[in-house]
């Protein structure tokens, strides 16, 4: 189908296609340099012939067809310089078509050469964002408040390695695929918490992480339909996701029992809620899953009221046998003042190392107001506004701090 | 295939090791060489003597000056490493994992040069 | 006869072939080179090569720690010393002075300090 030519549909179909061209052509030339440089110059042509003819059926095809002839003019260009080069062009010329794996789609060969463990995390995020999600490095440079040549430089400096120490571009063996599918799901759990953390305030300029971790999350879904913790976490960021316009009013952070529930997109927790119970029965529970069927709970309950804490607890103790750490234990702490009451609450937060943690003072403050200890919950919620810098979230623990008797 | 170098790096602390544990650590290091020697891709390995066996020459100037000791800004020595011919990181992580866990040390693995035999840089850097 | 690594030292900036890296200019590093290389051909002629190799930077290392249940890599160098090896010869002498002069005329062609230090066993 024709679509009619505008920059805003230009724009939205080069950011969705931009990634697998890329990919198609980093398999094709085993260079990521090549790659990006063919892409850059296809769009180039792109912007103008289509504005002349028409935005073309596949776009996705037209791009890469035209990329990869950009890359064999250049190669060729360069073989005529380099003899070295004659023999790259005769093996990269005669391009098999796409192989045949377990996945065949060259952006998940991307995805794992971007998040592979010997890159820095920083530069993992950053490489992902520029080479799968299409970002452009001014806008992830703003997005995570980082000058501009600092991150291009980043990125240069990880495709250096990647090219110098031989990362390979393909899906890992199916031995390491946990442990390097953790990798890749982390680096989309962090796109997603940069957005999703820093709320409101943004300046207009600023690529909505949120949404794009959420579109990384629906390609790793589409790529990998087999794999629950993909799942698992496309469902955690749909459900937090799906009470965005109710986390805030008046500029202060609502917490979630006082949220409005009326404003909660009901379609993504729909989606979010079918992708959990297509979880529960595959039966192979991990880490996101888990905060998926947690949020899950959370989002059935039609009151705060009505929340089914026993299981959200029940859910917390499955976590934290996977994941032992300080932090879900303050998570599970919570339901547990539901359960068993904050006292029992207290006692459990009290032993835990995260002094330095906004959110342990702000748990801790609640759970002393609770059991009457106001002078103890004061000092507490003073620290938990020191230990923030997010303004609403500031906001909020102030006026609990004046709502204490 | 490229060549990697994978070296003992954080000088492991074999001295409060017992004969027996210091034993069980070379029976390890061993069984991986010889995997890796099975496989085709072990190049070369060894440990190094340490810093008291070092001796630096300098001859940069036409007159060879010979001092002991390492060289000066190295802060912590190399102790001993291999040297792998494997197709790219992955495959060499791979080893280095096998390495580390039998030497109870954390490995770097860096790669060699591409084309030892090459005069001039081929990659084009210039674009 | 003893193994004995003979290791050359510099930094990052050494290695970037466009500048000529520690050489001062890409003629420089030429020669360098072209000299090495016969230094190298004398070696495995007289019977003292094992190795001889190149690294590339330190920037392009990983580190990996397979101590616990699973191995962790992560991005290196190891040590952030401002100087790393940057590529080394080994050699099979009878003793340290026939190798350090070997590492004397190493240090000459490739125009760097040389570490001899003798492998165990």
């Amino acid at each position: 189908m024709d679509q009619a030519y505008d920059d805003a549909a230009l724009a939205r179909i080069f950011r969705d296609e931009y990634g697998r061209v890329v990919a198609s052509l980093a398999r094709r030339f085993g260079d990521l340099d090549i790659a990006e440089e063919a892409a850059g110059e296809a769009l180039v042509v792109a912007v103008e012939k289509w504005a002349a003819d028409g935005i073309p059926p596949n776009p996705g095809g037209w791009l890469t067809t035209t990329a990869g002839n950009k890359a064999l003019d250049r190669l060729r260009r360069e073989s005529l310089r380099d003899a070295k080069h004659q023999a790259a062009l005769m093996i990269t010329d005669d391009t098999p078509p796409e192989p045949t794996g377990p996945v065949e789609d060259d952006r998940l060969r991307l995805v794992f050469t971007c998040c592979h463990p010997a890159l820095p995390p920083e530069a993992r995020v950053a490489l992902t964002l520029r080479l799968l999600g299409g970002l452009t490095v001014p806008e992830i440079a703003r997005a995570f408040f980082v000058a501009e040549p600092a991150m291009g430089q980043r990125i240069t400096r990880a495709k250096a390695k990647i090219k110098a120490a031989h990362i390979p571009f393909k899906v890992p063996a199916v031995a390491d695929l946990p442990a390097r599918l953790d990798a890749v799901l982390a680096v989309v759990y962090l796109v997603f918490n940069e957005g999703y953390l820093a709320g409101e305030g943004d300046s207009p300029t600023r690529v909505d992480l949120s949404d794009e971790a959420i579109r990384l999350a629906r390609i790793l879904r589409q790529l990998l339909p087999r794999e629950p913790e993909v799942a698992g976490l496309l469902a955690l960021l749909l459900l937090t996701d799906a009470r965005r316009a109710s986390r805030f009013a008046g500029g202060e952070l609502v917490p979630l029992s006082e949220q409005d529930r009326a404003g909660w997109d009901r379609s993504l927790i729909e989606e979010g809620h079918a992708l959990v119970r297509e979880c529960l029965a595959t039966n192979r529970p991990g880490r996101y899953q888990i905060l998926a069927a947690i949020n899950a709970v959370h989002t059935d309950a039609a009151r705060a009221a009505d929340t089914d804490w026993l299981q959200v607890l029940a859910l917390y103790d499955q976590l934290q046998r996977i994941d032992p750490g300080p932090v879900v234990a303050l998570n599970r702490a919570v339901a547990v003042a539901e359960v068993d009451g904050p006292d029992v609450a207290l006692a459990i937060v009290d032993r835990l190392p995260l002094t330095t943690y906004h959110a342990w003072h702000a748990t801790r403050a609640e759970l002393l107001r609770r059991v009457g200890r106001s002078a103890e919950a004061r000092e507490e919620y003073d620290a938990a506004v020191a230990a923030t810098g997010n303004a609403a979230e500031q906001a909020y623990l102030t006026r609990r701090r004046r709502q204490l008797v | 295939m490229t060549q990697y170098l994978v070296a003992v790096v954080g000088e492991p602390d074999y001295d409060t090791l017992s004969p027996e544990e210091m034993e069980q650590i070379m029976a390890d290091v061993g069984a991986v060489v010889a995997d890796a020697q099975e496989a085709g891709i072990f190049v070369f390995g060894g440990g190094l003597h340490g810093s008291e066996a070092t001796t630096v020459v300098d001859a940069r100037s036409g007159t060879p000056v010979v001092t002991d000791g390492p060289y000066a800004e190295t802060k912590e020595a190399m102790g001993g490493f291999s040297i792998i011919d494997v197709a790219d990181l992955d495959e060499a992580l791979m080893w280095a994992g096998r390495f580390s866990a039998a030497c109870r040390c954390p490995q770097e693995v860096r790669p060699f040069q591409d084309d030892p035999d090459a005069d001039v840089p081929t990659q084009s850097e210039e674009n | 006869m003893t193994q004995y690594l003979m290791s050359v030292h510099g930094t990052e900036a050494d290695h970037d072939m466009t500048t000529g890296g520690g050489y001062g200019s890409p003629e420089a590093m030429r020669e360098a080179m072209a000299e090495t290389d016969r230094y190298n051909k004398r070696l495995q002629a007289e019977g003292y090569w094992v190795f001889a190799g190149g690294l590339k930077g330190p920037s392009t290392a990983t580190v990996v720690d397979g101590q616990g249940a699973q191995p962790v890599v992560t991005d290196g160098p190891y040590l952030e010393s401002k100087e790393h090896i940057g590529g080394f010869w080994i050699i099979e002498a009878p003793d340290l002075d026939t190798a350090l002069a070997l590492a004397a005329d190493a240090s000459k062609a490739c125009r760097g300090k040389v570490e001899v230090r003798p492998f165990e066993g």
